[in-house]
């Protein structure tokens, strides 16, 4: 059954819907990575939040005009429209007053939120129109979706997809340094107004699909995730896409053959799992990694600060330092260096004797920034500059040349 | 006035606007809300010149040069780039921001920041092509990082930051440099490859404004210095404007004597 739903076999209504949930995964995922880049991913949240008058006065505009409310089209101009206002609402707010944007998007996304719930409410008492199924906006609905529902989902997908790969360079120097970017000629207010302007366009197209409450987190969650796996602009684009349109995919999928899960929620607990298993285990920036690195670090610390402490004859009582001294075979059981160790521990005093001299020398003040207390000296200095260092540390004392 | 007051170092003649000076700030005055940071300035900063601008923290340093690069708009007032109004002269002019204006933990390399200074001139759809890695990667070359051109930003020393931003900077490559701060926080291996850098920049004709904070460094790496207090103290050669008398006027208090004794007269 799951094999069949993700082949695309499970019938005509869900095909449409995983493959418009892929497209509007992948779309999402590229234009979300911008918002998360220029730090201000809660905006989405207030754009989506505010889609939800829009559609309910479209409906009553259809109504009026003697329609039955229903086409998805009309709707989707509608909380548009709305939409925009809310963006606008806050980049005024923000602007013009001394509101942070936090507290602008909050009061905007509520306000917008609850005027439109009053819509809603009201349409339910109305008795023209097939108002059945409006509220499957909040948390999408996939059950009724028609071909050129599909076609709608596609062609505004595919059509932000592209505007977001013509402006990623700019999209990317804004988010980076936006004081560089004006400096340059490049109009920040309009290309904030453009990303948002792509984010909105995603939001709307994906109504129907995960509804305007979840939206969100298709926007956030794949960047957030793709994070974790590059270091590159290109790359997290590249990733959130692909972690998006799986999302879209599976989740699609998944809820094709449990018709009582909603496709909305599937989709982003899809989402999630993928942040999941990155934050853990992602190679780089993962917590594990992070965990093996530190503990890999600590390791290296004390084994360098035991040899110093052998070298200059110093106790040793930490036990953790001890304990690696010994198993590296560097101290016998009763803490007395073997030959390995007093090797080991006179090379990591010349080291360090070695690095002292360049740090204080203004001629060695490019080499002096690797230092770090474990770089050993012959991986940054030539021997040559070896050399000199030694000429300037001198004999032994006392002892004859 | 007279023609011969008017006069520049190198003997052309300068016109009221400043027509031909690199840079030509007129009355401008631009305010956070009601309280001015930088008030109803005039500057001049002649073609082939290294101008310090100077003052205390919160005399709007930073402002101005903002305002002049059209980064923040001005309240009152306009600046000129080579006679032309900054937005017509873009391809003539290079920033270089405070170091801790940006987020360094962003998704990219060092390579690709330098590459930033050349998006202008791609344009939307242009192509990166080799030739412009060739070019970014000789700007790294010029401030001696292009050993670190694949490294993450994240993980450069503050010094190696301000040097990418330096050849992000280059790879503008303009005629008319701003630089804030670009001394804060380095070591002193990277103040002196910047200073090298800018040094070699006025010899090639070109022009550098920077924000300076350390007063003693003054004479030794600029030939002019603008005195700014949110209005302007003093303006000119080091001779003329950094002097025991400016210096007290911008800083007041704020600066012992014997630390105006040391930097303005002993130099």
């Amino acid at each position: 059954m799951l094999w069949q739903a993700l082949t695309l076999q499970l019938g005509y209504n869900a095909t449409l819907v995983t493959l418009g949930a892929t497209l509007l995964g992948v779309a999402a995922g590229v234009t979300g990575t911008f918002l998360f880049l220029r730090k201000r991913a809660l905006v989405s949240d207030a754009i989506s939040h505010a889609t939800l008058p829009g559609v309910g006065l479209a409906f009553i505009l259809m109504v009026a005009m003697g329609g039955d409310g229903r086409s998805l089209l009309g709707l989707m101009l509608g909380s548009a429209a709305s939409a925009w206002i809310g963006l606008l609402c806050i980049s005024a707010l923000t602007r013009r007053t001394r509101l942070a944007e936090d507290a602008a998007i909050g009061a905007v996304l509520s306000v917008f939120f609850g005027i439109g719930i009053v819509f809603l409410t009201f349409i339910q008492t109305m008795s023209e129109g097939r108002q059945a199924g409006l509220e499957g906006f909040l948390l999408g609905s996939t059950a009724g979706m028609l071909y050129s529902d599909a076609v709608i989902i596609a062609v505004g997908g595919a059509t932000v997809l592209l505007a977001v790969t013509a402006f990623r360079r700019p999209l990317s120097a804004v988010a980076f340094d936006p004081e560089f970017a004006a400096s340059s000629g490049l109009n920040v207010p309009r290309l904030d107004l453009i990303m948002m302007g792509l984010v909105m366009a995603i939001t709307v197209v994906g109504l129907k699909i995960v509804g305007l409450i979840l939206i969100v987190a298709l926007l956030i969650i794949p960047p957030v995730t793709a994070r974790f796996w590059s270091e590159r602009v290109t790359g997290v684009l590249w990733v959130a896409g692909i972690f998006g349109g799986v999302s879209g995919y599976l989740g699609a999928a998944l809820s094709a053959i449990a018709p009582a899960l909603p496709t909305g929620p599937v989709i982003v607990l899809v989402s999630f799992a993928m942040f999941a298993l990155s934050l853990l285990f992602a190679p780089a920036r993962g917590v594990l990694a992070a965990v093996l690195k530190h503990l890999s670090f600590q390791r290296r610390v004390h084994v360098r600060q035991g040899l110093l402490a052998l070298a200059q004859g110093q106790p040793i009582y930490e036990k953790l330092t001890l304990r690696l001294l010994r198993r590296a075979g560097l101290v016998r059981a009763d803490g007395v260096a073997t030959s390995d160790g007093k090797a080991r521990a006179a090379k990591a005093l010349r080291d360090e004797t070695r690095w002292q001299m360049a740090r204080s020398r203004e001629e060695f003040a490019l080499a002096a920034t690797f230092y770090d207390g474990l770089t050993e000296i012959e991986t940054v200095l030539t021997g040559d500059q070896i050399n000199e260092l030694d000429r300037l540390i001198g004999a032994p004392k006392g002892v004859r040349p | 006035m007279t023609a011969i007051e008017l006069a520049t170092s190198n003997g052309t003649l300068m016109d009221d606007h400043g027509a031909d000076a690199a840079l030509a700030i007129r009355s401008m005055t631009v305010s956070y809300g009601q309280k001015p940071a930088v008030f109803s300035v005039d500057m001049t900063v002649p073609r082939g010149s290294m101008t310090a601008i100077i003052g205390p923290n919160g005399a709007g340093k930073s402002t101005l040069l903002k305002a002049a690069l059209g980064v923040i708009k001005p309240l009152a007032g306009s600046a000129t780039v080579f006679g032309q109004p900054v937005e017509n002269a873009r391809a003539r002019i290079a920033y270089v921001p405070q170091r801790a204006s940006v987020d360094w933990d962003f998704p990219t390399r060092v390579l690709d920041v330098v590459l930033m200074g050349l998006y202008r001139e791609l344009g939307l759809l242009g192509r990166l092509r080799g030739t412009h890695k060739t070019r970014a990667m000789e700007c790294l070359e010029r401030v001696d990082m292009q050993d670190f051109a694949k490294r993450q930003i994240g993980q450069l020393s503050g010094g190696q930051q301000q040097r990418v931003f330096l050849a992000r900077a280059l790879a503008q490559n303009a005629d008319l440099y701003f630089l804030d701060e670009p001394f804060s926080g380095v070591d002193a291996a990277t103040e002196k490859a910047i200073i090298n850098v800018l040094q070699g920049l006025r010899a090639d004709g070109k022009t550098v404004v920077a924000v300076h904070h350390d007063l003693s460094t003054v004479p030794d790496y600029f030939d002019r210095v603008f005195l700014i207090n949110t209005t302007r103290v003093a303006e000119g050669t080091v001779e003329e404007a950094f002097t025991p008398q400016t210096l007290q006027e911008a800083y007041g208090g704020r600066l012992a004597m014997g630390q105006l004794g040391q930097t303005a007269l002993g130099t």
